[in-house]
């Protein structure tokens, strides 16, 4: 207990040691060093602040966290359509990536089951599932703004597309392992099949469905950022790509620090739900 | 006794061989039991004890034949043939009372939770687990897991209790009070019991028959063998009854060398109507060898207690 408490402070120590070594460095890195040129005003306005005060391209530390903080006083302003608070992108993104997963959850999960039972449509359905499966879900994009004509909805079905193969899989192997001695208590129980469904094969596959859904959110998060730079528009992925237009490398960072944090918040939200169904033996 | 509560009439199993031959693991199998009577079960591994068992509950079809219970032929699982599984077969994510009421509410559909929980109750103090209720299987021991096994058959009042080699994951010592308490608990309920073993002591303690299977493929039902020990036996005392000897090495004869050489030497055997053997009864070439063994060991038991 003590050993396990003292280890995580020194591991939690080390850490912030080496953020603040990582930060010092990009300090050092980005600071103003080079000689400042003499040049006439004009010269020097267009110029910018690189040449002018041998100030660096990269933005350094200071500046990301001086943008953070004006960021974070005003998540949601909205001045038009490239000039929106980035709460508001990440609310955008975080918005279709939920609808996108849970229509797949509405899917895989019903289907897992009726293929994890019937081994006959697992075989039947085996070699579709084999060649979708690979398949980039970016490529699915022009395809469905072909079909769907709606940027936004397409979007949407990209990330359905994409998180539903993993909950699919997981729930049709999850579901076809459950132990035969637990199926046959209900059945000497006389439990009808739908009950035995979710009083036995439902507990005992959660593990490893729940297993799948933290796999496809974690793609989902991941393919929404390319999707949105396809599609435009708004959400964070857009965001980075605008801000990349702009010059503005402060902000995509910030962008790039945001995408990390949102994706590891939705994986902890799905590791807490894969505990709650987990069952020790 | 003709009161054949359970028959098995010539049933068979046999599953599809390598290169399009198959496999008969029995076939032409009789067997019968009365209301009330427990049997066991002895084979060796493999000769297809837990097939019959499975058959019996509904848990698997016979390739032919037929399970007659209670006059009608069975179909399927049925609420009134409880099954205790080997490997206790407790649902993991219930507790101790979650699985035993999960088996009472299976039972009785329209009961309302408190009811139900209160009969669960009945059947874990019943199997002494009063306390453990709360618990799940991973906090249970090996031992306590089986009993919740056995709390969980009896809720049901099942007309049958099936077991496949309840006990065999136990230690002795646990073994021995499960022992006590499955008689007991069959002896007060008047449960028709079906137990598989590999424990010959086991099977003497609490056995009214004893069936004893040839090895398999093609394992025939050899004999039925009918103790002789009286009812009101108690475990520690089995041995000093005078005609425990007898009963022991018959069966371990018939396990040792009898099993094997079974088919071959009784080719006239009539699986329908298998002989039914009485230890110590006149007419039996076993009863007077056993009597020299009897009178041998009780000469050798004072020089083992001084
Ligand atoms: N699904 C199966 N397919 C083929 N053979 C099987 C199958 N299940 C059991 N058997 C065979 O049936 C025989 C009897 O098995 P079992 O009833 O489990 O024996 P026991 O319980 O007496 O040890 C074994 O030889 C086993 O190989
Ligand atoms: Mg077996």
């Amino acid at each position: 207990m003590m050993t396990t408490s003292s280890l995580r402070l020194r591991a939690g120590l080390v850490s912030i040691a080496l953020l603040a070594a990582f930060l010092g460095i990009w300090h050092l890195a980005t600071r103003s060093t080079a000689p400042v040129a003499t040049m006439s005003p004009e010269y020097a306005k267009l110029m910018g602040l690189t040449a002018t005060q041998g100030k660096s391209a990269m933005p350094g530390p200071l500046d990301v966290g001086a943008k953070l903080w004006q960021h974070l006083k005003r998540p949601f302003y909205d001045n038009g359509p490239n000039d929106k608070g980035l709460g508001i992108q990440l609310a955008y993104s975080i918005a279709r990536v939920g609808t996108g997963y849970l229509l797949a959850v509405l899917v895989a999960i019903p289907l897992g089951f009726l293929i994890g039972m019937s081994p006959l449509l697992s075989k039947a359905l085996d070699p579709f599932i084999q060649v979708l499966k690979p398949i980039s879900p970016l490529a699915w994009m022009p395809l469905a703004l072909y079909t769907i004509k709606d940027s936004s909805i397409s979007a949407i079905f990209v990330i359905f597309i994409c998180s539903i193969w993993p909950m699919l899989l997981n729930t049709v192997f999850g579901v076809a392992s459950v132990r035969k001695e637990w199926v046959n208590v209900a059945r000497t129980l006389e439990v009808g099949t739908v009950r035995r469904a979710f009083t036995v094969i439902l507990p005992a596959a959660a593990p490893t469905i729940l297993t799948g859904m933290r796999i496809s959110i974690g793609i989902a998060w991941l393919v929404i950022v390319a999707a949105e730079m396809l599609v435009g528009g708004t959400g964070v992925g857009y965001f980075v790509w605008n801000e990349w237009n702009n010059l503005s490398i402060t902000n995509v960072i910030i962008a790039i620090l945001l995408i990390g944090i949102v994706g590891m918040l939705l994986d902890q939200i799905l590791a807490r739900f894969t505990r709650m169904v987990t069952f020790p033996e | 006794m003709t009161d054949k509560f359970i028959s098995i009439e010539a049933i068979a199993k046999r599953y599809p061989g390598a290169g399009g031959a198959t496999t008969t693991v029995f076939e032409n199998l009789w067997l019968s039991m009365a209301r009330g009577e427990f049997c066991c079960v002895i084979g060796h591994s493999g000769c297809g004890k837990t097939t019959v068992l499975n058959i019996l509950a509904g848990l698997d079809a016979p390739s032919e034949g037929a399970v007659i219970v209670d006059g009608q032929a069975i179909s399927g699982t049925s609420l009134d043939r409880a099954v205790i599984f080997q490997s206790h077969a407790l649902l993991p994510w219930r507790t101790v009372l979650g699985n035993v009421a999960y088996a009472v509410s299976s039972k009785w559909r329209n009961w309302d939770r408190v009811k139900v929980r209160a009969h669960a109750q009945t059947f874990i103090d019943l199997v002494g687990l009063t306390g453990s209720e709360h618990k799940h299987p991973s906090e249970l021991s090996g031992g306590m897991k089986q009993r919740v096994g056995i709390a969980r058959a009896l809720s049901i009042t099942p007309k049958m209790m099936l077991m496949d080699e309840p006990f065999s994951a136990l230690d002795a010592l646990t073994r021995g009070t499960l022992q006590d308490e499955v008689r007991r608990i069959c002896l007060e309920t008047g449960q028709t019991a079906f137990m598989i073993t590999h424990d010959v002591d086991e099977a003497i303690y609490l056995a009214d028959k004893i069936f004893l299977m040839t090895n398999g493929p093609g394992a025939v039902l050899a004999e039925v063998v009918e103790n002789p020990l009286p009812r009101d036996r108690g475990r520690t005392d089995l041995h000093r009854h005078p005609l425990y000897y007898a009963l022991r090495n018959h069966i371990i004869d018939f396990l040792v060398t009898r099993s094997k050489t079974f088919a071959a030497e009784t080719p006239g055997h009539d699986p329908r109507n298998v002989p039914l053997v009485h230890i110590g009864k006149p007419g039996l070439s076993i009863a007077s060898n056993e009597e020299q063994r009897q009178t041998w060991i009780s000469g050798t038991s004072p020089g083992l207690t001084a």
